[in-house]
Protein backbone atom coordinates (compact mmCIF):
# COMPACT_ATOMS: atom_id res chain seq x y z
CA UNK A 1 0.00 0.00 0.00
CA UNK A 2 1.60 3.22 -0.94
CA UNK A 3 -0.76 6.58 -0.24
CA UNK A 4 -0.07 9.06 -2.57
CA UNK A 5 1.53 12.29 -1.34
CA UNK A 6 -1.59 14.57 -2.68
CA UNK A 7 -4.08 12.40 -1.00
CA UNK A 8 -4.47 12.44 2.86
CA UNK A 9 -6.14 9.12 2.63
CA UNK A 10 -5.12 6.07 3.90
CA UNK A 11 -5.97 3.57 1.40
CA UNK A 12 -6.88 -0.73 2.26
CA UNK A 13 -4.50 -2.78 0.84
CA UNK A 14 -5.24 -4.14 -2.57
CA UNK A 15 -6.90 -7.69 -2.91
CA UNK A 16 -4.99 -10.08 -5.62
CA UNK A 17 -8.08 -11.33 -6.66
CA UNK A 18 -9.13 -7.52 -7.89
CA UNK A 19 -5.78 -7.24 -9.74
CA UNK A 20 -6.04 -10.37 -11.73
CA UNK A 21 -10.03 -9.70 -12.22
CA UNK A 22 -9.25 -6.10 -13.69
CA UNK A 23 -6.65 -7.65 -15.95
CA UNK A 24 -9.00 -10.21 -17.23
CA UNK A 25 -11.89 -7.48 -17.85
CA UNK A 26 -8.94 -5.85 -19.78
CA UNK A 27 -8.31 -8.91 -21.82
CA UNK A 28 -12.02 -9.25 -22.76
CA UNK A 29 -12.43 -5.83 -23.75
CA UNK A 30 -9.50 -6.35 -25.70
CA UNK A 31 -10.82 -9.20 -28.05
CA UNK A 32 -14.04 -7.24 -28.46
CA UNK A 33 -14.11 -7.51 -32.33
CA UNK A 34 -13.55 -3.78 -33.67
CA UNK A 35 -12.06 -4.26 -37.00
CA UNK A 36 -9.21 -2.22 -37.56
CA UNK A 37 -10.13 1.24 -35.76
CA UNK A 38 -7.21 3.16 -35.02
CA UNK A 39 -6.54 4.85 -31.81
CA UNK A 40 -8.38 2.39 -29.38
CA UNK A 41 -6.70 2.09 -26.20
CA UNK A 42 -4.76 -0.96 -25.05
CA UNK A 43 -6.65 -1.79 -22.37
CA UNK A 44 -4.49 -4.59 -21.32
CA UNK A 45 -1.19 -2.72 -20.88
CA UNK A 46 -2.61 0.03 -19.24
CA UNK A 47 -4.15 -1.85 -16.38
CA UNK A 48 -1.05 -3.91 -16.04
CA UNK A 49 1.31 -0.34 -16.08
CA UNK A 50 -0.91 0.48 -13.66
CA UNK A 51 -0.99 -1.91 -11.09
CA UNK A 52 2.93 -2.18 -11.95
CA UNK A 53 3.38 1.49 -10.74
CA UNK A 54 0.72 0.82 -7.75
CA UNK A 55 1.40 -2.46 -6.37
CA UNK A 56 5.32 -3.34 -7.33
CA UNK A 57 4.95 -6.09 -5.08
CA UNK A 58 2.22 -7.49 -5.95
CA UNK A 59 2.52 -7.92 -10.00
CA UNK A 60 5.54 -7.80 -12.39
CA UNK A 61 6.33 -8.80 -15.36
CA UNK A 62 5.55 -12.49 -14.74
CA UNK A 63 1.90 -11.11 -15.23
CA UNK A 64 2.97 -9.24 -18.24
CA UNK A 65 4.06 -12.29 -19.77
CA UNK A 66 0.95 -14.71 -19.27
CA UNK A 67 -1.28 -11.99 -20.19
CA UNK A 68 0.97 -11.13 -22.96
CA UNK A 69 0.78 -14.52 -24.32
CA UNK A 70 -3.20 -14.37 -24.03
CA UNK A 71 -3.07 -11.32 -26.34
CA UNK A 72 -1.14 -13.20 -28.83
CA UNK A 73 -3.63 -15.81 -28.93
CA UNK A 74 -6.41 -14.23 -28.81
CA UNK A 75 -5.71 -11.68 -31.38
CA UNK A 76 -3.87 -14.01 -33.74
CA UNK A 77 -0.69 -11.85 -33.64
CA UNK A 78 2.70 -13.73 -33.45
CA UNK A 79 3.34 -15.81 -30.54
CA UNK A 80 5.23 -13.28 -27.88
CA UNK A 81 5.24 -10.26 -29.33
CA UNK A 82 2.70 -8.94 -26.95
CA UNK A 83 4.59 -10.54 -24.40
CA UNK A 84 7.83 -9.14 -24.65
CA UNK A 85 6.11 -5.46 -24.98
CA UNK A 86 4.06 -6.00 -21.85
CA UNK A 87 7.25 -7.42 -19.95
CA UNK A 88 9.32 -4.13 -20.93
CA UNK A 89 6.50 -2.27 -20.00
CA UNK A 90 5.90 -4.30 -16.87
CA UNK A 91 9.92 -4.14 -15.52
CA UNK A 92 9.65 -0.06 -16.85
CA UNK A 93 6.60 0.39 -14.93
CA UNK A 94 7.95 -0.64 -11.69
CA UNK A 95 11.10 1.02 -12.11
CA UNK A 96 8.88 4.12 -12.07
CA UNK A 97 6.67 3.28 -9.27
CA UNK A 98 8.49 4.86 -6.68
CA UNK A 99 8.83 7.87 -7.78
CA UNK A 100 5.22 8.27 -10.14
CA UNK A 101 2.76 7.96 -7.33
CA UNK A 102 4.53 11.79 -6.03
CA UNK A 103 2.91 13.38 -9.04
CA UNK A 104 -1.01 14.37 -10.03
CA UNK A 105 -2.75 12.00 -11.97
CA UNK A 106 -2.55 13.78 -15.14
CA UNK A 107 1.43 13.63 -15.11
CA UNK A 108 1.53 10.07 -13.71
CA UNK A 109 -0.39 9.36 -17.11
CA UNK A 110 2.68 12.02 -18.86
CA UNK A 111 5.35 9.55 -17.22
CA UNK A 112 3.65 5.98 -18.45
CA UNK A 113 2.94 7.46 -21.81
CA UNK A 114 6.45 7.08 -22.89
CA UNK A 115 6.24 3.89 -21.60
CA UNK A 116 3.11 2.67 -23.78
CA UNK A 117 4.83 4.07 -26.72
CA UNK A 118 7.77 1.94 -25.99
CA UNK A 119 6.00 -0.73 -25.60
CA UNK A 120 4.02 -0.19 -28.96
CA UNK A 121 7.96 0.34 -31.01
CA UNK A 122 8.99 -3.13 -29.94
CA UNK A 123 5.76 -5.08 -30.97
CA UNK A 124 6.18 -2.88 -34.64
CA UNK A 125 9.93 -3.65 -34.41
CA UNK A 126 9.27 -6.87 -34.09
CA UNK A 127 7.07 -7.42 -36.96
CA UNK A 128 8.80 -5.18 -39.38
CA UNK A 129 12.06 -7.72 -38.99
CA UNK A 130 9.56 -10.53 -39.64
CA UNK A 131 8.35 -8.93 -43.01
CA UNK A 132 4.75 -7.20 -41.81
CA UNK A 133 3.47 -4.12 -43.62
CA UNK A 134 4.04 -1.41 -41.40
CA UNK A 135 0.20 -0.59 -39.67
CA UNK A 136 0.82 3.75 -40.37
CA UNK A 137 1.71 6.55 -38.14
CA UNK A 138 -2.16 6.17 -36.36
CA UNK A 139 -1.21 2.63 -34.69
CA UNK A 140 0.56 4.67 -32.21
CA UNK A 141 -2.62 6.82 -31.26
CA UNK A 142 -3.47 3.62 -28.98
CA UNK A 143 -0.99 4.91 -26.66
CA UNK A 144 -2.00 8.62 -26.20
CA UNK A 145 -5.63 6.96 -25.75
CA UNK A 146 -4.66 5.25 -23.29
CA UNK A 147 -2.58 7.62 -21.55
CA UNK A 148 -6.00 9.74 -21.55
CA UNK A 149 -7.82 7.23 -19.67
CA UNK A 150 -5.13 7.07 -17.00
CA UNK A 151 -6.77 9.59 -14.26
CA UNK A 152 -10.56 7.87 -15.02
CA UNK A 153 -8.73 4.21 -14.46
CA UNK A 154 -6.90 5.05 -11.69
CA UNK A 155 -9.86 6.53 -9.39
CA UNK A 156 -12.29 3.43 -11.11
CA UNK A 157 -9.26 0.40 -10.03
CA UNK A 158 -8.63 1.87 -6.50
CA UNK A 159 -12.68 2.45 -5.59
CA UNK A 160 -12.58 -0.70 -3.65
CA UNK A 161 -9.72 0.23 -1.70
CA UNK A 162 -11.32 3.58 -0.50
CA UNK A 163 -13.59 1.92 1.38
CA UNK A 164 -12.96 2.32 5.32
CA UNK A 165 -12.02 -0.37 7.27
CA UNK A 166 -15.46 -0.71 9.16
CA UNK A 167 -18.46 0.99 8.10
CA UNK A 168 -19.74 4.11 10.41
CA UNK A 169 -22.60 5.70 9.53
CA UNK A 170 -21.71 8.88 11.58
CA UNK A 171 -18.28 9.34 9.73
CA UNK A 172 -18.93 12.14 7.05
CA UNK A 173 -16.73 9.87 4.08
CA UNK B 1 15.38 -25.12 19.17
CA UNK B 2 19.08 -24.60 17.47
CA UNK B 3 19.61 -21.37 15.74
CA UNK B 4 21.66 -23.07 12.93
CA UNK B 5 19.65 -23.46 9.71
CA UNK B 6 17.35 -20.68 10.35
CA UNK B 7 16.15 -19.19 7.82
CA UNK B 8 16.27 -15.31 7.27
CA UNK B 9 12.40 -13.86 7.66
CA UNK B 10 10.65 -14.13 4.41
CA UNK B 11 10.07 -10.14 4.71
CA UNK B 12 13.25 -8.74 2.23
CA UNK B 13 13.08 -11.90 0.08
CA UNK B 14 12.64 -11.05 -3.49
CA UNK B 15 13.80 -13.58 -5.62
CA UNK B 16 16.63 -12.66 -8.52
CA UNK B 17 16.70 -8.89 -9.37
CA UNK B 18 14.41 -7.30 -11.57
CA UNK B 19 17.33 -7.12 -14.05
CA UNK B 20 18.36 -10.58 -14.43
CA UNK B 21 14.39 -11.52 -14.53
CA UNK B 22 13.82 -9.00 -17.62
CA UNK B 23 16.66 -10.71 -19.41
CA UNK B 24 15.08 -13.89 -18.51
CA UNK B 25 11.24 -13.01 -20.05
CA UNK B 26 12.75 -11.34 -22.83
CA UNK B 27 14.98 -14.23 -23.86
CA UNK B 28 11.92 -16.45 -23.52
CA UNK B 29 9.78 -13.82 -25.68
CA UNK B 30 12.20 -13.94 -28.76
CA UNK B 31 12.37 -18.06 -28.48
CA UNK B 32 9.07 -17.70 -28.64
CA UNK B 33 9.14 -14.78 -31.45
CA UNK B 34 11.45 -16.79 -33.51
CA UNK B 35 9.67 -20.12 -33.07
CA UNK B 36 6.21 -19.02 -34.71
CA UNK B 37 7.68 -16.46 -37.06
CA UNK B 38 10.00 -18.37 -38.70
CA UNK B 39 9.61 -22.48 -37.54
CA UNK B 40 5.83 -22.31 -36.98
CA UNK B 41 6.06 -24.39 -33.63
CA UNK B 42 3.68 -23.22 -31.92
CA UNK B 43 0.53 -23.95 -33.07
CA UNK B 44 -0.30 -26.78 -30.69
CA UNK B 45 0.51 -23.88 -27.89
CA UNK B 46 -1.88 -21.45 -29.25
CA UNK B 47 -4.68 -24.32 -29.39
CA UNK B 48 -3.69 -24.89 -25.44
CA UNK B 49 -4.10 -21.68 -24.60
CA UNK B 50 -7.07 -20.59 -26.64
CA UNK B 51 -8.77 -23.09 -24.20
CA UNK B 52 -8.50 -20.36 -22.08
CA UNK B 53 -8.76 -17.24 -24.53
CA UNK B 54 -12.02 -18.90 -26.15
CA UNK B 55 -14.77 -18.47 -23.69
CA UNK B 56 -13.68 -14.57 -23.19
CA UNK B 57 -13.42 -13.86 -26.80
CA UNK B 58 -16.81 -15.35 -27.49
CA UNK B 59 -18.67 -13.18 -24.71
CA UNK B 60 -17.04 -10.48 -26.37
CA UNK B 61 -18.03 -10.78 -29.25
CA UNK B 62 -21.55 -10.54 -28.28
CA UNK B 63 -22.20 -7.24 -27.35
CA UNK B 64 -20.76 -6.45 -31.47
CA UNK B 65 -23.12 -9.15 -32.69
CA UNK B 66 -25.98 -7.32 -31.39
CA UNK B 67 -24.77 -3.30 -32.24
CA UNK B 68 -24.56 -5.09 -35.81
CA UNK B 69 -27.81 -7.00 -35.75
CA UNK B 70 -29.75 -3.99 -34.71
CA UNK B 71 -27.84 -1.86 -37.24
CA UNK B 72 -29.44 -4.69 -39.68
CA UNK B 73 -32.70 -4.81 -38.11
CA UNK B 74 -33.56 -1.07 -38.43
CA UNK B 75 -32.55 -1.04 -41.90
CA UNK B 76 -35.28 0.01 -44.23
CA UNK B 77 -37.64 -1.86 -46.14
CA UNK B 78 -36.74 0.45 -49.36
CA UNK B 79 -33.04 -1.09 -48.81
CA UNK B 80 -34.41 -4.43 -48.94
CA UNK B 81 -36.82 -4.37 -51.49
CA UNK B 82 -34.10 -2.77 -53.52
CA UNK B 83 -31.51 -5.36 -52.26
CA UNK B 84 -34.08 -8.18 -53.64
CA UNK B 85 -34.76 -6.91 -56.90
CA UNK B 86 -31.04 -6.94 -57.52
CA UNK B 87 -30.52 -10.27 -56.60
CA UNK B 88 -33.62 -11.69 -58.30
CA UNK B 89 -32.41 -10.06 -61.34
CA UNK B 90 -28.37 -11.90 -60.90
CA UNK B 91 -30.20 -15.13 -60.23
CA UNK B 92 -31.81 -15.03 -63.47
CA UNK B 93 -28.70 -14.64 -65.22
CA UNK B 94 -26.58 -17.03 -63.04
CA UNK B 95 -29.37 -19.47 -63.63
CA UNK B 96 -29.10 -18.97 -67.13
CA UNK B 97 -25.37 -19.71 -66.96
CA UNK B 98 -25.79 -22.88 -64.82
CA UNK B 99 -27.86 -24.33 -67.57
CA UNK B 100 -25.35 -24.20 -70.05
CA UNK B 101 -22.34 -24.77 -67.69
CA UNK B 102 -23.84 -28.11 -66.48
CA UNK B 103 -24.59 -29.47 -70.19
CA UNK B 104 -21.16 -27.87 -70.88
CA UNK B 105 -19.32 -29.88 -67.81
CA UNK B 106 -20.99 -32.77 -69.70
CA UNK B 107 -19.83 -32.63 -72.74
CA UNK B 108 -16.85 -31.72 -71.43
CA UNK B 109 -16.45 -35.02 -69.24
CA UNK B 110 -17.75 -36.45 -72.26
CA UNK B 111 -15.04 -35.28 -74.41
CA UNK B 112 -11.99 -36.07 -72.18
CA UNK B 113 -13.35 -39.77 -71.75
CA UNK B 114 -12.86 -40.11 -75.46
CA UNK B 115 -9.57 -38.64 -75.27
CA UNK B 116 -8.42 -41.04 -72.22
CA UNK B 117 -7.60 -37.59 -70.28
CA UNK B 118 -7.75 -37.87 -66.16
CA UNK B 119 -10.90 -36.04 -64.90
CA UNK B 120 -10.67 -32.77 -63.94
CA UNK B 121 -10.42 -31.92 -59.80
CA UNK B 122 -13.51 -32.92 -58.14
CA UNK B 123 -14.23 -29.71 -55.64
CA UNK B 124 -15.59 -28.58 -52.49
CA UNK B 125 -17.25 -25.49 -51.61
CA UNK B 126 -18.54 -24.48 -48.06
CA UNK B 127 -20.58 -20.67 -47.96
CA UNK B 128 -19.26 -19.05 -45.04
CA UNK B 129 -19.94 -14.83 -43.68
CA UNK B 130 -16.85 -12.82 -42.76
CA UNK B 131 -17.77 -11.80 -39.62
CA UNK B 132 -14.59 -9.02 -39.09
CA UNK B 133 -11.50 -8.06 -39.56
CA UNK B 134 -8.67 -9.67 -38.06
CA UNK B 135 -7.69 -7.04 -34.92
CA UNK B 136 -3.84 -7.92 -35.89
CA UNK B 137 -3.22 -4.70 -37.20
CA UNK B 138 0.24 -5.45 -39.15
CA UNK B 139 -1.46 -8.48 -41.22
CA UNK B 140 -4.30 -8.42 -43.58
CA UNK B 141 -6.44 -11.12 -42.36
CA UNK B 142 -10.58 -11.75 -41.79
CA UNK B 143 -12.57 -14.12 -39.99
CA UNK B 144 -14.77 -16.21 -41.63
CA UNK B 145 -18.45 -17.52 -39.38
CA UNK B 146 -17.42 -21.29 -40.30
CA UNK B 147 -14.44 -23.32 -38.78
CA UNK B 148 -13.39 -26.73 -38.54
CA UNK B 149 -16.77 -28.28 -37.02
CA UNK B 150 -18.12 -27.34 -41.16
CA UNK B 151 -15.12 -28.61 -42.42
CA UNK B 152 -12.93 -25.71 -42.87
CA UNK B 153 -9.44 -26.57 -43.63
CA UNK B 154 -6.47 -24.63 -43.32
CA UNK B 155 -4.77 -24.32 -46.72
CA UNK B 156 -8.09 -23.69 -48.51
CA UNK B 157 -9.16 -20.69 -50.90
CA UNK B 158 -11.54 -18.28 -50.33
CA UNK B 159 -13.67 -16.68 -53.24
CA UNK B 160 -16.04 -14.20 -53.71
CA UNK B 161 -18.09 -13.61 -56.46
CA UNK B 162 -15.04 -12.56 -58.62
CA UNK B 163 -12.28 -13.95 -57.60
CA UNK B 164 -10.19 -14.87 -55.04
CA UNK B 165 -9.85 -13.17 -51.84
CA UNK B 166 -7.12 -15.09 -50.21
CA UNK B 167 -6.36 -18.78 -48.55
CA UNK B 168 -7.29 -19.84 -44.32
CA UNK B 169 -4.13 -20.15 -42.44
CA UNK B 170 -5.76 -21.01 -39.10
CA UNK B 171 -8.62 -22.92 -38.31
CA UNK B 172 -10.83 -22.72 -34.69
CA UNK B 173 -13.59 -24.47 -34.05
CA UNK B 174 -16.30 -22.36 -35.08
CA UNK B 175 -14.30 -19.64 -36.99
CA UNK B 176 -11.60 -19.43 -39.24
CA UNK B 177 -8.72 -17.19 -40.04
CA UNK B 178 -8.39 -16.23 -43.65
CA UNK B 179 -5.04 -14.19 -45.18
CA UNK B 180 -6.04 -11.85 -48.01
CA UNK B 181 -3.97 -12.35 -50.85
CA UNK B 182 -2.81 -8.56 -50.70
CA UNK B 183 -0.57 -9.78 -47.20
CA UNK B 184 2.50 -9.21 -47.48
CA UNK B 185 3.50 -12.93 -46.74
CA UNK B 186 1.04 -14.35 -48.54
CA UNK B 187 1.57 -15.95 -52.42
CA UNK B 188 -0.35 -17.33 -55.11
CA UNK B 189 1.03 -19.35 -57.92
CA UNK B 190 -1.08 -18.39 -60.63
CA UNK B 191 -1.26 -18.68 -64.67
CA UNK B 192 -1.79 -16.12 -67.51
CA UNK B 193 -5.28 -16.85 -69.38
CA UNK B 194 -4.58 -15.67 -72.68
CA UNK B 195 -1.15 -17.80 -73.32
CA UNK B 196 -0.77 -19.85 -69.91
CA UNK B 197 2.43 -18.38 -68.83
CA UNK B 198 3.06 -19.14 -64.87
CA UNK B 199 4.06 -17.39 -62.43
CA UNK B 200 3.92 -16.64 -58.51
CA UNK B 201 1.24 -13.66 -57.15
CA UNK B 202 3.06 -11.91 -54.00
CA UNK B 203 0.98 -9.57 -51.68
CA UNK B 204 2.68 -5.63 -51.32
CA UNK B 205 0.66 -4.27 -49.58
CA UNK B 206 -1.38 -1.06 -50.07
CA UNK B 207 -4.21 -3.23 -51.43
CA UNK B 208 -2.22 -4.22 -54.54
CA UNK B 209 -0.55 -7.39 -56.09
CA UNK B 210 3.00 -8.34 -57.25
CA UNK B 211 3.79 -11.22 -59.99
CA UNK B 212 7.00 -12.37 -59.62
CA UNK B 213 9.34 -14.86 -61.00
CA UNK B 214 8.88 -13.93 -64.57
CA UNK B 215 11.22 -13.36 -66.95
CA UNK B 216 11.29 -9.50 -68.59
CA UNK B 217 10.73 -11.20 -72.36
CA UNK B 218 8.13 -12.78 -71.61
CA UNK B 219 4.66 -11.92 -73.49
CA UNK B 220 2.76 -10.40 -70.72
CA UNK B 221 0.40 -7.12 -70.76
CA UNK B 222 -1.34 -4.61 -69.32
CA UNK B 223 -4.78 -5.77 -68.77
CA UNK B 224 -4.22 -9.91 -68.95
CA UNK B 225 -5.84 -11.78 -66.47
CA UNK B 226 -4.69 -14.09 -63.80
CA UNK B 227 -5.90 -17.21 -62.85
CA UNK B 228 -4.49 -20.13 -60.08
CA UNK B 229 -2.82 -22.54 -62.08
CA UNK B 230 -3.20 -25.46 -59.03
CA UNK B 231 0.01 -26.00 -59.54
CA UNK B 232 0.65 -26.06 -55.87
CA UNK B 233 -1.83 -28.71 -55.39
CA UNK B 234 -3.76 -26.74 -52.96
CA UNK B 235 -5.52 -24.60 -55.32
CA UNK B 236 -8.28 -25.05 -57.32
CA UNK B 237 -7.11 -24.24 -61.03
CA UNK B 238 -8.98 -21.56 -62.61
CA UNK B 239 -10.17 -19.20 -59.95
CA UNK B 240 -9.70 -15.44 -61.75
CA UNK B 241 -7.19 -14.01 -59.74
CA UNK B 242 -6.27 -10.14 -61.04
CA UNK B 243 -6.04 -7.90 -63.56
CA UNK B 244 -2.35 -7.02 -64.77
CA UNK B 245 -2.08 -3.18 -64.71
CA UNK B 246 1.61 -2.59 -65.49
CA UNK B 247 4.52 -3.86 -66.45
CA UNK B 248 8.10 -2.85 -66.06
CA UNK B 249 11.12 -4.65 -67.61
CA UNK B 250 13.79 -2.67 -67.89
CA UNK B 251 14.90 -3.42 -64.58
CA UNK B 252 17.25 -6.30 -65.05
CA UNK B 253 16.61 -10.36 -65.78
CA UNK B 254 12.74 -10.25 -64.26
CA UNK B 255 10.07 -7.90 -64.99
CA UNK B 256 8.16 -6.27 -62.06
CA UNK B 257 4.53 -7.01 -62.85
CA UNK B 258 1.86 -4.88 -61.15
CA UNK B 259 -1.90 -6.60 -60.79
CA UNK B 260 -5.14 -5.60 -59.38
CA UNK B 261 -7.26 -8.09 -57.53
CA UNK B 262 -10.49 -9.26 -59.04
CA UNK B 263 -12.28 -9.72 -55.50
CA UNK B 264 -13.26 -6.80 -53.75
CA UNK B 265 -10.87 -8.47 -51.25
CA UNK B 266 -10.96 -5.79 -48.19
CA UNK B 267 -14.79 -5.32 -48.87
CA UNK B 268 -16.90 -8.73 -49.41
CA UNK B 269 -18.89 -10.30 -47.30
CA UNK B 270 -20.02 -13.33 -48.08
CA UNK B 271 -17.42 -15.58 -49.79
CA UNK B 272 -17.23 -19.47 -51.05
CA UNK B 273 -14.58 -21.34 -49.33
CA UNK B 274 -13.18 -23.80 -51.72
CA UNK B 275 -10.69 -26.65 -52.08
CA UNK B 276 -10.20 -29.65 -53.61
CA UNK B 277 -12.09 -33.10 -52.46
CA UNK B 278 -8.81 -34.97 -52.53
CA UNK B 279 -5.54 -33.98 -52.89
CA UNK B 280 -3.29 -35.15 -55.42
CA UNK B 281 -0.69 -38.06 -54.67
CA UNK B 282 2.89 -36.30 -53.75
CA UNK B 283 5.27 -35.31 -56.45
CA UNK B 284 7.86 -38.86 -56.94
CA UNK B 285 11.35 -38.15 -55.08
CA UNK B 286 13.70 -36.98 -57.65
CA UNK B 287 16.17 -39.31 -59.51
CA UNK B 288 19.36 -39.69 -58.37
CA UNK B 289 22.34 -38.49 -60.41
CA UNK B 290 23.50 -41.08 -62.69
CA UNK B 291 20.73 -43.69 -61.73
CA UNK B 292 19.52 -44.84 -65.23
Amino acid sequence: MQPTNRSSRILQPVKLWFVYLSLFVALGLEYIPTGRTPGLPDWVALVLAFWCVREPLAIGMGAGFAFGLLMDVGLGAAMGQHALAYVVLAYLATALARRVLWFPAWQQALHVLPLLLLSQALMVGVRLLAGAEFPGWAYFLSSFSSALLWTPLSLLLLLPQYQPVERDDNRPI
Amino acid sequence: MSLVGHQPPPIFRRGPAPLARLFVFVAVCLALLAADLRFRYLEVMRNALSVVTYPLQMAAATPADVVSNAARYFGTLIDVQLENAELRRHQLGAGERLLRFEQLEQENAHLRELLQMSQRVQTKSIAADILYNAPDPFARKVILDRGAQQGVEAGLAVVDANGVIGQVTRVHPIQAEVTLLTDRNQSIPVSVVRNGVRGVLYGVGRGMLEMRHVLADVDIQPGDQLVTSGLDGIFVPGLPVATVTRVNRDQDAFARIECEPLAAIERSVQVLVIGRAAYPPPPPPPATEGGR
